[in-house]
């Protein structure tokens, strides 16, 4: 069965403007299923990749986790996965001009797995955020 | 001996669930008896030029049917074999029809049949052809459909090139029980 990513709630954050403010993203993916890293090893797969679409909030910089080389049946050469938990860190900076109040940031995580003998088509998975701007 | 009617129900569900023509569960098959094939659902894909091609085009042949993607690493494991069946098995009656997943379509397919040297017919497939094979999931899933166009075996995720050729060679050796127009390639005159 396809396998599916989750990602945990994440807690309201405070954003204050002028300053600048981090979203990690707790993604998990269940045991026996591995997603490739941002980097991946082969041209034709596809890498994890979150991007924010709409929000207050201007990106400043995404950090994605540095992908483990596996050997899989599959492929000749280890391939740059990530497995089970993993974390994915937004910074951001808080416009001076932004809205006070809460907001929504909103963005998609794209990911497509595999298991040792089958892959997955790729999935987009929503990303919601509340934030609080002072 | 009375047998518990929740017995009878729920072996005849599992029996109802393993002779569905559909691929729920990682696996491979041997070849069914010819008593247990299923119709291979028919289809309308197009190929790289436009083309539309059936899959009853191909009645009279064997068929090695394989739901594949570009970005699918077991896959591109497999499909060099295909490549080796269609060349040693064709002019015994027998072809590979690959059909594309990619969402991206033959952008991403074509440089990908070049650099392979995919020497059979790709099509670009789409989730109504995937529902009428039970819906596929996993890939690569493969169905190898007899001369008559019954599902003859179905892998899914990555098989054994002989388990492949054993099947293709069982199937090419058997007569085909019904009559065919033509067991001709489709793409031949």
């Amino acid at each position: 069965m396809s396998p599916n990513l989750s990602i945990a709630p994440i807690p309201t954050v405070k954003a204050t403007k002028g300053s600048v403010s981090v979203i990690n993203l707790r993604a998990s993916l269940p045991a026996g299923y591995h997603a490739n890293s941002n980097k991946p090893t082969e041209a034709y797969l596809i890498p994890l990749t979150l991007k924010w679409t709409g929000g207050p909030l201007e990106i400043d910089s995404i950090t994605y986790p540095k992908g483990t080389l596996e050997k899989y049946s599959f492929s000749e050469k280890p391939l740059s996965v990530v497995t089970g938990e993993f974390v994915i860190t937004t910074k951001f900076k808080v416009p001076a001009k932004a809205s006070s109040g809460p907001a929504a940031q909103t963005g998609t995580l794209r990911y497509q797995a595999c298991d040792n003998r089958s892959c997955y088509p790729p999935k987009n998975v929503p990303v919601n955020v509340v934030v609080s701007v002072d | 001996m009375r047998i518990p009617k929740t017995l009878i129900i729920g072996a005849a569900a599992l029996a109802l669930a393993l002779t569905c023509c559909g691929p729920k569960t990682p696996g491979r098959q041997a070849v069914r008896d010819s008593k247990d094939r299923k119709a291979a659902p028919d289809f309308a894909l197009k190929d790289a030029s436009g083309k539309v091609v059936h899959l009853s085009d191909f009645r009279g042949r064997v068929v090695l049917l394989d739901f594949w993607a570009t970005w699918c690493g077991p896959c591109t494991i497999e499909i060099p074999w295909f490549v080796d069946f269609q060349r040693k098995y064709k002019d015994r009656g027998f072809d590979v029809l690959g059909v594309s997943m990619d969402d991206d379509g033959w952008k991403a397919i074509n440089p990908f049949v070049a650099e392979k040297k995919i020497n059979y017919r790709v099509l670009l497939g789409d989730d109504k052809t995937g529902d009428q094979y039970g819906g596929i999931e996993a890939l690569p899933t493969t169905f190898v459909i007899d001369r008559d166009g019954r599902i003859a075996a179905i892998h899914v995720g990555l098989s054994g090139k002989k388990e492949f050729e054993d099947a293709i060679e069982k199937l090419l050796e058997a007569p085909a029980v019904s009559t065919h127009r033509d067991a001709r390639r489709p793409d031949e005159s």
